[in-house]
């Protein structure tokens, strides 16, 4: 019984799915943003269980989720910066109050 | 079953139940504070099964990357915008909420059939048992290189970004047009005894109005 290539896609699967419910109904927006971080972590799992079990000479997977990581962490800091702008303005961190766009 | 695998499979069990555990309390828990740490714990079982897939550089990556600076700047958030306040409850909630979790429920069966029938090609031969760091840092100087170069430049656009959109917002007309006074090379921003009172004008205009302690 080794750890096989199916386990790794399962749990990568689930954290994302956990990472969507969390960003359609929590209403912090830092949680939010927290949402899409586990969402960008599940795909990082994927990428580098593929590198490991189909392409174990050039592991191009491992750079390509050196990149995910990368992006990530600028998105956080954008992120992050653009919830504390509208912290500013609305006075209010709740999702349902961020209605300006709405039709 | 030797006792090596015995070893991957306990651990990676271990790292999955913590995994899950703590994304689920990511996305559950009341209390915002739990959240943010719980995401950390998140972070690192990730990197400890980045371990049981021969990514040393990565997890080690993870570790710097999203529990040293994400996680942090993610508290620091928390911090800055602390106001406890009770969301004003909704009507239907629990009707969104149960279709979000139906949509997901469904969304993970799909993918997990897709990944049990699928057949997939496995590699022969299995681990080399090569040096990770010399490979990846082959692969960014040659045929990655661009991609690498434009990865900086990313970076140093959202740092950029981050600072104009967090700081404070600068208020034209509070400004003396003082052409004495030598022109500073700081970013102009908002006083912070301004941002107290609110945007009444109350402040001494006598004082010098560009805050330069930022």
């Amino acid at each position: 019984m080794h750890l096989q290539l199916q386990y790794f896609l399962l749990l990568a699967a689930a954290l994302f799915c956990i990472g969507i419910y969390g960003l359609i109904t929590s209403r912090n927006a830092v949680r939010v943003l927290m949402s899409i971080e586990l969402m960008l972590n599940a795909v990082n799992i994927n990428l580098i269980a593929f590198s490991n079990y189909l392409d174990p000479q050039e592991i191009k997977g491992q750079v390509f989720a050196v990149f995910v990581l990368t992006v990530a962490a600028a998105e956080a800091a954008v992120g992050l910066a653009i919830v504390l702008s509208i912290y500013r303005n609305r006075e209010t961190v709740d999702m349902e109050q961020f209605n300006l766009l709405k039709w | 079953m030797n006792l090596a695998e015995g070893v991957q499979i306990v651990s990676f069990g271990l790292l999955a139940v913590m995994m899950l555990g703590a994304a689920l309390g990511v996305v559950l828990l009341a209390n915002i504070v739990y959240s943010a740490f719980l995401l950390g714990g998140v972070f690192i079982s990730i990197a400890g099964l980045y371990l049981l897939l021969n990514a040393d550089f990565v997890a080690t990556a993870q570790v710097l990357i999203y529990v040293g600076a994400v996680n942090i700047l993610i508290l620091f958030a928390i911090m800055l915008v602390n106001k406890r306040e009770d969301f004003k409850p909704l009507r239907n909630r629990w009707i969104r909420q149960g279709s979000t979790a139906l949509v997901c429920a469904g969304l993970f069966t799909l993918l997990s059939t897709m990944v049990l029938v699928s057949p997939w090609s496995l590699a022969p031969g299995g681990i080399t048992g090569q040096n990770t760091v010399v490979v990846l840092g082959l692969h960014f100087f040659s045929d990655f290189l661009l991609p690498f170069e434009l990865a900086s430049v990313l970076l140093l656009m959202a740092m950029v970004g981050a600072i104009i959109l967090a700081r404070r917002e600068f208020i034209p007309e509070e400004v003396l047009p003082d052409l004495n006074q030598p022109t500073s090379l700081t970013l102009q921003e908002r006083p912070r005894e301004l941002l107290t009172v609110g945007s009444g004008g109350k402040g001494d205009t006598t004082t010098q109005p560009i805050d330069t302690n930022a």
